[in-house]
C-alpha cells in the first residue's frame, strides 16, 4: 500500500521540483513517513597539499590583505556585471567567496553552508606529510597515534554493523579511517567486484582458511561489503535532479558517496579526497577567475553543489566538513603563488547544519598579528569543527576517544 | 563476532610480538632457504628457478647476486629495452627530443633550436602544425567530429571506411600499406580510443610511433615506468633491481613535479643505480647534487637571507630567502631518521650550508651548479660540529660527512633494510649488528647486506614469508610466477598503478611504505583477485602467460601468494 503521505510527498516534491524544494518542505514530508530514525552520515572531504585559504575565504573587509598580495589577491566584491565573477562573492561585508565557487553562494544564502575561518592544526609543522597525519590522526604533534580520528568517531557497533559503515572513495585506506572499527575503500562501487563469479567463490573460501589474521580479516571486510553492494552495482547510477558532477575524480567520489547514501547500506562515515592545492607558483593567474587555485576551486565548488542538488531531503541526514593539513604565507611568494603557512579555512554544508556565517574569531593580518611573523593565526581548533560533529551529528557521546587529550569547543555549527 | 576477531587478531600480533626472540632464532632449512632467498632478494621465483639455485648452489648464488657485474644481463631484457631510446639520454636531450608543449612554443618562436635529427624535426614540426590546426577547428567548429575531417584530408573515402570500420588487425594492415610520412599523418589524425586499439596489435617500432605522435614528452615517462617493469621481470640482475626500487623509494623524486618529468631518467640512472651496493656516502652525494633532488625540494631556490641575490632590483622584485625543504627531509627521512635528536636549529644550519647548491636552468634539463651568490658564508654549526664561515660548496659536503656517519644514520638505514628484506618489525639485534657493519666499513651497503645475508634472523621462521607483497611485487611476481611474456608493459604499469603504487608518481617525499600493512586493505585486495582472474585468463594486453606453467588459476589470487 503506498500511504498517503508517501503520495503527498513525492507529489509536492514533484510540483517544486526535487532539489530545488526549500528543504523545511522536504524535511516535514520525509519526518512524516520515515518509521525510524535513520543513521546519520559524516563526510569529510581532504584538500591535500594545503589548501590557501585567504584567497578561498577572503578577507576583503581587511585592508593588509591587499597590501600583503599585491598581484594574487581576489579583488573586492562589485556590482558591475562584467566584473562579477572575477571578483570575491560578498558574504558578510567583511568576507567573501572566491568567484570559483559561485556555485555554493546559494547553499550559503540558504543558511546550509557554514565557514569556520582562521582554523586549523595548532601544532607548528610545516610540512605536509605531519600535518595531514596530525589532521587525520586527530593528534597534533602525537606520532605515535596509530588509528585516525573517524575511525575512533565510529561507535561500538550494537550487533552486527554494515560491512559499509565507513567508506573511503580510492586505491588506499586513508589514515583517518584506519583502526579497530571496520572500514572500506573502494575505487568505486561498480569496480567492487570480483569479475569471475566463480573465481571470487574459490578465493573467498581460501581467504576464510588463510592462517594470516591480517589477510583472513580484510578478505571478511572485502566479501562482506561486495555482497552488500551487489544489488546497487546493477542499476546504472542517474543523479536526482539534474545534479551535475563534475568530470573530476572529487565529483565522481561525491557521486558514489550520494549512490550509496541513497542506497541505505547503513554507511555513517565517508571520506574522499582532492589533491594539488601546493601551489607555490602560478597561484592566481592573470584575472581572479584563471590560474591553478581557480581551476581546482570550480571543480571543488561544483562537486559539492551537485552532491547537494542529487541528494536532495536527504542531505537532512548529512553533515560534509572540508579540510586542509595548513594554510599559506598571507604573503605572497615572488612566484604568483604562496608558500607553507599555518591557520586555512573549513566549510561544514549539511541540512542540519546552521549556516548562512562565517565562525571563528578573526585575527587579522597586520604584522603583529601574524603567526610567526607570516602567517594567518590559529583561532580555533580543527577539533572543534569535527569534534561538534561527531558529538552532536553523528551522536557519539565521547569525545574523548576520539581526540584524546583535547576536549573541543563547539561553535553551535549543528 | 566479526570484531572479536579482530581483536583477537590483536592479542595474536602481541603474543607474536612477544615470541618474536623466538621465531626469528627458529632456522627454516631445505627448500624453504631457497625460497626465502629467492621471495627477498628478487621479484619472485619463476618456474624452474628453485632448481636452478639449488644445482648453483644456494651461496654461490647469492654471492653473485651481491656482485651484479659479474651476472651477465638477459639478452631477452637487453633486446626489449632496445627502443627505450630515452633511457640513455642527458636530461637536456631528452627536453629537446621529447619536448613539452612550452619547449615546442620556444622553438617555434626561435628561442630554442629544434632537435639536429632531421626525423624528430619533422615529427615536432607536424605536431605543431597540427596543434595549430586544432585549435582553428575548435573556434570554426567545436561539436562537429574532427578527427574523421581530419581523417578524410589525408585518405581516400575507402582507407577512411577501412580504418573505421575493421578490427584492430584490419586497421593495422591498412595502416602498414601506407608510406611512412603519411603513417605519422594517419595516427596523429585517429581518436584516442582508435589509436589505443591499434597499439595493442602493433610491432614495437610502429607503437613507438604512436606514443611519439600522441605526445612525445609522455614517451619519457612511459620508458621510464615500462621499463623498471621489464627490468623486474626479465633482469639477472635481481637483487640490484630489488634494490634500484629500495634506494629510489628512499631518496624518492616525484615525476609530475614540473622539471622532474625529465630529470627522474638520469637520476634514477646515474644518481641511484650506480650505487646500491656501493658506499652509502656516494650514494647520499649523488642524490644531494642531482638536479632532480634539487628541484623536487626546491633546494635550488634556496637562498642565504643576507646574500646579494636575496635582494633582487627590479619593478617587481620579491626578496628571497632560505628553503628549509631539503635540510629537513635530509635530516629526517635521508639520514638520521625522525626524533634522532636533531633540532629544527640544525635544520636551519643545514639549510644554509646548502644555500647555493642549485641547477642551471631546471627547465632545459640543466645541470647541478654551485651559485656562489647565494651561499650563506657565515658560520654554521651542524649536530655540534662547527663549520666556519667563509666556506663555500664545501659545507654541502661536510654536512653530508657529518650525517652519512652519524650513528643514527647507521642505524636508521639498517633498520630500513631490514624491514624490507627480513620482516616488518625487524629483531633489534640484527639492526645493532647491521649498524655497527655500516659504521665499521664506512657505509658500505654490500657489507652491511652481507651482515643480513648471514644472520640467523633472515633464514628464520619469523621472517619466512612475513612480508605483504608491495603492488609491484605482487603484480611483477605473478607474471614471473606464470612464465609470462611481456610485450609491451603499459597495461602493467597501469595495474601496478590501480593497486596503489603509481610508479615515480609518489608526491611525498617519505616514498612509498616499507611496511606490509600499509598495503592492505579491501580496495586493494579487490584489485589484486581482479589482477589475477585477469592474467590467469591472458586479459591484460600486451602478457601472454604460459598455461602449461605449474601455476593454477586462483592461486596467483590466493592468500599465500600475497606474501613473500
Amino acid at each position: 500500500m503506498i500511504n498517503r503521505r508517501v503520495f503527498l510527498r513525492n507529489s509536492a516534491l514533484a510540483m517544486v521540483g526535487a532539489g530545488a524544494a526549500p528543504l523545511w518542505l522536504e524535511r516535514a514530508l520525509y519526518a512524516a513517513g520515515t518509521p525510524a530514525p535513520r543513521k546519520k552520515i559524516l563526510v569529510a572531504i581532504f584538500q591535500r597539499g594545503a589548501a590557501d585559504g585567504l584567497n578561498v575565504v577572503v578577507p576583503h573587509g581587511e585592508s593588509a590583505y591587499y597590501s600583503l598580495r599585491p598581484t594574487i589577491a581576489i579583488p573586492r566584491p562589485s556590482s558591475l556585471a562584467e566584473k562579477r565573477g572575477q571578483c570575491a562573492i560578498d558574504l558578510d561585508g567583511f568576507f567573501g567567496m572566491h568567484p570559483a565557487l559561485a556555485p555554493l553562494k546559494p547553499l550559503f544564502d540558504q543558511q546550509h553552508l557554514a565557514i569556520v575561518d582562521a582554523v586549523g592544526s595548532p601544532d607548528p609543522t610545516r610540512s605536509h606529510f605531519d600535518a595531514q597525519d596530525y589532521m587525520e590522526s586527530g593528534t597534533p604533534g602525537l606520532k605515535s597515534t596509530e588509528s585516525g580520528w573517524m575511525n575512533r568517531a565510529l561507535a561500538k557497533p550494537v550487533g552486527k554493523p554494515s560491512p559499509v559503515r565507513a567508506v573511503a572513495l580510492g586505491p588506499e585506506l586513508p589514515r583517518t579511517l584506519r583502526g579497530a572499527q571496520g572500514a572500506v575503500s573502494m575505487q568505486s562501487i561498480g569496480a567492487f567486484q570480483v569479475r569471475d563469479q566463480q573465481a571470487a567463490a574459490e578465493f573467498q573460501h581460501m581467504f576464510e582458511a588463510s592462517d594470516d589474521p591480517v589477510l583472513q580479516s580484510t578478505a571478511r571486510e572485502t566479501f562482506e561489503a561486495m555482497a552488500m553492494l551487489q544489488s546497487i552495482q546493477k542499476q546504472p547510477y542517474t543523479p536526482a535532479a539534474g545534479a551535475e558532477y563534475p568530470r573530476a575524480p572529487l565529483g565522481e567520489s561525491l557521486k558514489q558517496i550520494a549512490q550509496l547514501i541513497k542506497a541505505d547500506v547503513g554507511m555513517e562515515m565517508a571520506f574522499a579526497d582532492i589533491g594539488n592545492w601546493d601551489h607555490h607558483v602560478q597561484e592566481v593567474g592573470q584575472t581572479a577567475s584563471e590560474g591553478k587555485l581557480a581551476d581546482l576551486l570550480r571543480t571543488f565548488g561544483q562537486a559539492l553543489s551537485a552532491f547537494w542538488t542529487d541528494l536532495g531531503g536527504r542531505m537532512q541526514d548529512v553533515a560534509v566538513v572540508t579540510m586542509s593539513e595548513f594554510g599559506r604565507t598571507a604573503r605572497e611568494n615572488g612566484d604568483r603563488g604562496t608558500d607553507h603557512g599555518h591557520a586555512n579555512c573549513m566549510f561544514v554544508m549539511g541540512g542540519g547544519v546552521k549556516g548562512g556565517k562565517v565562525y571563528g574569531r578573526w585575527p587579522g593580518l597586520a604584522p603583529e598579528r601574524l603567526y610567526e611573523g607570516r602567517d594567518l593565526a590559529l583561532t580555533t581548533d580543527f577539533r572543534d569543527v569535527l569534534g561538534e560533529l561527531v558529538s552532536r551529528h553523528s551522536g557519539n557521546p565521547s569525545l574523548q576517544g576520539v581526540f584524546p587529550g583535547y576536549a573541543p569547543k563547539f561553535l553551535g555549527l549543528v | 563476532m566479526h570484531r572479536k576477531a579482530y581483536w583477537g587478531l590483536g592479542i595474536v600480533l602481541i603474543l607474536a610480538a612477544y615470541a618474536d626472540s623466538g621465531s626469528f632464532s627458529k632456522p627454516i632449512s631445505g627448500d624453504d632457504r631457497i625460497l626465502q632467498a629467492l621471495n627477498r632478494l628478487t621479484f619472485g621465483a619463476r618456474p624452474g628457478d628453485i632448481a636452478q639455485v639449488k644445482a648453483m648452489g644456494l651461496k654461490k648464488w647469492i654471492d653473485l647476486q651481491l656482485h651484479p657485474d659479474r651476472i651477465p644481463e638477459s639478452p631477452l631484457l637487453l633486446e626489449k629495452l632496445k627502443p627505450f631510446e630515452t633511457l640513455a639520454m642527458s636530461s637536456k636531450d631528452l627536453v629537446r627530443n621529447y619536448p613539452a608543449p612550452q619547449i615546442v612554443k620556444q622553438m617555434v618562436a626561435g628561442q630554442i633550436p629544434f632537435p639536429s635529427d632531421p626525423d624528430r624535426r619533422l615529427l615536432i614540426q607536424k605536431m605543431v602544425k597540427r596543434d595549430e590546426a586544432k585549435q582553428g577547428d575548435n573556434a570554426a567548429t567545436p561539436t562537429d567530429a574532427p578527427e574523421r575531417q581530419k581523417l578524410a584530408a589525408v585518405l581516400t573515402p575507402d582507407e577512411v571506411r577501412r580504418l573505421r570500420t575493421g578490427t584492430p588487425l584490419e586497421r593495422l594492415a591498412a595502416l602498414e600499406a601506407m608510406p611512412h610520412d603519411k603513417q605519422d599523418d594517419v595516427i596523429g589524425a585517429l581518436p584516442q580510443g582508435m589509436r589505443q586499439g591499434l597499439f595493442a596489435v602493433a610491432p614495437p617500432d610502429l607503437r613507438r610511433r604512436i606514443e611519439l605522435t600522441s605526445g612525445p614528452a609522455q614517451v619519457v615517462a612511459r620508458d621510464l615506468q615500462e621499463s623498471k617493469i621489464l627490468r623486474a621481470v626479465y633482469s639477472n640482475r635481481q637483487l640490484d633491481e630489488v634494490l634500484v626500487d629500495f634506494w629510489f623509494n628512499h631518496f624518492n623524486v616525484f615525476l609530475d613535479k614540473g622539471a622532474d618529468h625529465y630529470l627522474t631518467t638520469e637520476y634514477e640512472r646515474d644518481a641511484i643505480r650506480p650505487h646500491v651496493l656501493g658506499k652509502f656516502r656516494d650514494l647520499l652525494e649523488a642524490t644531494a647534487k642531482s638536479p632532480a633532488m634539487l628541484f623536487y625540494l626546491d633546494n635550488w631556490e634556496s637562498v642565504g637571507p643576507s646574500t646579494p641575490a636575496a635582494f633582487p632590483r627590479g619593478p617587481n622584485a620579491q626578496r628571497r630567502g632560505l628553503n628549509e625543504n631539503y635540510g629537513r627531509e635530509l635530516l629526517e627521512l635521508h639520514t638520521l631518521g625522525v626524533d634522532s635528536g636533531y633540532t629544527q636549529k640544525d635544520v636551519t644550519e643545514v639549510a644554509r650550508c646548502f644555500t647555493g647548491w642549485s641547477i642551471d636552468r631546471p627547465n632545459l634539463g640543466g645541470s647541478f651548479k654551485f651559485a656562489e651568490r647565494r651561499h650563506d658564508v657565515g658560520e654554521k654549526i651542524v649536530l655540534n660540529v662547527r663549520i666556519p664561515a667563509g666556506g663555500d660548496q664545501k659545507d654541502g659536503e661536510k654536512v653530508l660527512d657529518i650525517v652519512a656517519r652519524h650513528p643514527s644514520t647507521a642505524h636508521f638505514i639498517s633498520r630500513k633494510l631490514a624491514q624490507r628484506f627480513v620482516a616488518d618489525d625487524p629483531p633489534a639485534a640484527l639492526v645493532n649488528r647491521m649498524a655497527q657493519t655500516f659504521l665499521k666499513t664506512d657505509g658500505d651497503i654490500r657489507a652491511v647486506m652481507q651482515t643480513m645475508l648471514e644472520s640467523k634472523e633472515f633464514w628464520s621462521v619469523g621472517a619466512y614469508k612475513s612480508k605483504m607483497k608491495s603492488p609491484l611485487e605482487v603484480v611483477v611476481s605473478a607474471v614471473r610466477a606464470s612464465g609470462g611474456n611481456v610485450d609491451f608493459a603499459n597495461a602493467l604499469v597501469n595495474q601496478v598503478a590501480q593497486l596503489g603504487e603509481p610508479l615515480y608518481r609518489k608526491i611525498e617525499p617519505t616514498g612509498y611504505s616499507n611496511s606490509s600493512r600499509e598495503w592492505m586493505n579491501t580496495a586493494g585486495l579487490m584489485a589484486r583477485m581482479n589482477f589475477a582472474v585477469q592474467l590467469s585468463g591472458n586479459q591484460v594486453p600486451g602478457v601472454t602467460i604460459d598455461r602449461t606453467a605449474a601455476i593454477t588459476e586462483t592461486a596467483l589470487g590466493s592468500p599465500e601468494f600475497q606474501k613473500r
